[in-house]
């Protein structure tokens, strides 16, 4: 990992910087009213974990990451945003400390449960050790892929694929059942308008 | 006169709409060697007609690419994947086993290779059929975004 002196020093730095960008991007989305901002600043929460993915080495999950929360999800979140109102309803003070007791709860969960995992990038980790080395050594032979993350996720574990696909045909087809096609919808919408109109 | 206001945002989207549906296919086929695969490029191919009917306007992006097209891609994509399994089967194979699909000699990396590629094919037109049926979907449903709803 260290290519010259003072490397770890700047990994770290980065490291601190996405994270703390991060961590006051989550501050203000909890703390805004308006939709439309709040929609924006969950795609820049994406792009900064994408980054942060790619400091962590971890390039398919980054570019994953970045194509479908900063791309596909702040698109689709634009559009149901229209179909509601533009600001969240302000909640009661007293409606507040709940979620905030629970968020810390966890918090403290969490890092209580990250004091026991191993060093990032340990190579005597259980994810480098067993299955993750066989997949390494075995794929040129098996699969001849370079990118060791495709023939994982198509080749030896192509059952999970194809159920993740079905998953996403799935979602597709149940928000068609909820709220319809969308041709006849905007049709019967635009001729509404015209109705008004005329 | 109501839109020419947005000539500017109209001049730029419009050529780079091809270059995101380009690179989409660059995601798709160079997935074997580098970050992506199926899963990125179909998300990068609804965006493009995301980006376009955000702009254009939905109407114009239902002519362009029909919801009933990109229903019917979705469910192409997973027939496809289920396909490649069948045509292992049908060689002799196990389920999904690319490497009884072309009865190639033991060692041989058509059969993986051109059984990922099919697969990830499957999953991008899933991928961005079922992403623009979910976008139609909510998009049908507010006639136009009017710029005061910004």
């Amino acid at each position: 990992m260290t290519g010259y002196e003072g490397a770890d020093l700047a990994i770290a730095l980065i490291n601190v910087v996405l994270l703390g960008l991060l961590f006051v991007i989550g501050v203000a989305i909890a703390r805004m009213r308006s939709l439309f901002a709040i929609v924006m600043l969950s795609g820049v929460y994406s792009l900064i974990s994408a980054t942060w993915f790619v400091a962590l080495d971890a390039v398919d999950v980054a570019f994953t990451e970045a194509a479908v929360g900063a791309g596909i999800s702040t698109a689709l979140l634009l559009g149901a945003m229209l179909l509601t109102s533009r600001t969240a309803k302000p909640e009661p003070r007293a409606m507040r400390i709940v979620p905030l007791f629970a968020v810390i709860a966890v918090g403290c969960m969490l890092v209580y449960a990250t004091i026991d995992l191993p060093a990032f990038g340990d190579p005597d980790s259980p994810a480098n050790t067993y299955v993750g080395t066989a997949y390494l050594e075995r794929t040129p032979e098996d699969i001849g892929v370079p990118n060791i993350v495709t023939a994982v996720l198509a080749s030896y574990r192509g059952f999970d694929t194809l159920g993740e696909t079905g998953v996403v045909f799935a979602a597709a087809l149940s928000v068609i059942l909820l709220l319809g096609f969308g041709e006849r919808s905007l049709s019967a919408s635009l001729r509404k308008k015209t109705d008004k109109k005329g | 006169m109501k839109t020419d206001h947005h000539v500017i945002l109209r001049v730029v989207a419009k050529p780079l709409i091809p270059i995101i549906s380009l690179f989409a296919l660059y995601v798709h086929f160079h997935g074997d060697y580098s970050p992506g695969g199926g899963f990125q490029a179909g998300v990068i191919i609804a965006v493009a007609v995301i980006l376009y009917s955000l702009i254009f306007g939905i109407t114009p992006a239902m002519r362009a690419v029909p919801p009933w097209f990109a229903r019917s891609l979705s469910a192409l994509g997973f027939i496809i994947f289920g396909a490649v399994g069948v045509w292992a089967l049908m060689m002799g194979g196990n389920y999904l086993d690319y490497d009884a699909l072309f009865n190639e000699e033991p060692g041989g990396h058509y059969g993986q290779h051109y059984g990922i590629l099919f697969v990830e094919l499957g999953v991008l037109f899933a991928v961005a059929g079922s992403m623009l049926s979910i976008f139609y979907a909510f998009a049908g449903r507010v006639t136009e975004i009017k710029d005061e709803d910004w």
